[in-house]
């Protein structure tokens, strides 16, 4: 998997935060945009993509795009 | 002094989603009351560790999936007649609409409104169930009085229960009584792993007056007070025990 697939999907998660605010050191619980339901969508989209099932403990783990993106890297098959 | 209207002495209930939680907590609480209990869950190990924890003798355990009509029945064809059928078994995937596969929706749905549908359509027609005997059905708040992110398949699910629960409170009047117990967020293995962070948790506690999440128990000794004949004149109800969360 890549980070940039990766991050392009995460960023379609949200509908208001622009796209340059998405990058690998983004710190996204930070986003305004941020909320548990994105985080559901969030866990959602990674089930969906890449067959990874996600806590919510992991998710407030993670503090960067790409911190998320090595635990479900770690997950994958 | 031994008066106890709440007493449950000489009345057999089947329990449905016994092997832990609220269904646990609440089989205990029965037998305490004086009642002998049929357990049932698919969970085994569970089923056998709730049955080590009952007072009293002849209770019995039947190990089934209750999405599986054929295992209803042939446990059915073994029930003696019933003073009180609980109805708990219950599971729920946190997921926003635009991410709700059918095949979640499907397991939610089957495990939380068609089975109990099919078991008590059963229950009535083999007429397992005595006069004056009370069925208490394990709903919710949630999708009945308040929505939360990610809870539409949940809600669906148990929203469409609770109009079933109003439906056979009519039509099995005035011999026998239906109610439901209509719990906030309780402490079990529902609540406890899963899409939702520690801190969400610690943050929806919030929203709780009484500032704590349930205990098994809160819900089990509601649910002992509808089989008991101290509720004899309630049927049709929905009682709400949530900490005071749907006072917002």
């Amino acid at each position: 998997m890549e980070i940039k697939e990766f991050i392009q999907n995460f960023a379609d998660q949200f509908d208001d935060t622009d796209a340059s605010e998405f990058n690998a050191e983004t710190v996204f619980h930070e986003l305004d945009e941020y909320s548990s339901l994105i985080a559901l969508s969030i866990i959602g989209m990674v089930d969906d993509e890449y067959g990874v099932t996600l806590t919510g403990n992991e998710m407030k783990s993670a503090v960067t795009i790409e911190d998320l993106f090595n635990i479900v890297k770690s997950k994958v098959g | 002094m031994n008066y106890n209207p709440f007493s449950l002495e000489g009345k057999t209930v089947l329990i449905t989603g016994a092997a832990s939680g609220i269904g646990r907590v609440t089989s205990v609480e029965c037998t305490k009351l004086g009642a002998k209990v049929i357990l049932t869950d698919v969970n085994e190990k569970g089923l056998k560790e709730t049955m080590s924890m009952l007072e009293g003798k002849e209770h019995s355990m039947y190990c089934i999936d209750l999405t599986d009509q054929t295992q209803i029945d042939e446990m059915i064809a073994c029930l003696p007649p019933l003073d009180g059928f609980v109805s708990n078994a219950g599971v729920t995937k946190p997921s926003p609409v635009k991410f709700i596969k059918k095949a979640d929706l499907e397991r939610v749905m089957s495990i939380n409104t068609f089975a109990p549908i099919c078991l008590t359509q059963r229950l009535i027609k083999q007429k397992k169930l005595k006069d004056g005997s009370s069925l208490v059905f394990t709903v919710s708040i949630g999708g009945v009085y308040t929505t939360a992110p990610g809870n539409a398949m949940y809600g669906a699910s148990k929203g469409a229960l609770q109009v079933f629960v109003r439906n056979v409170a009519l039509e099995l009047a005035p011999k026998i009584r239906c109610n439901s117990v209509n719990p906030g967020m309780v402490n079990t293995g529902l609540v406890k792993n899963g899409a939702y962070s520690d801190e969400d948790k610690q943050k929806d506690i919030g929203t709780y007056p009484l500032r704590r999440y349930g205990e098994p128990r809160d819900v089990a000794l509601a649910t002992v007070y509808l089989l008991s004949d101290a509720s004899s004149w309630v049927t049709g109800h929905s009682l709400i025990i949530d900490g005071g969360k749907t006072l917002y």
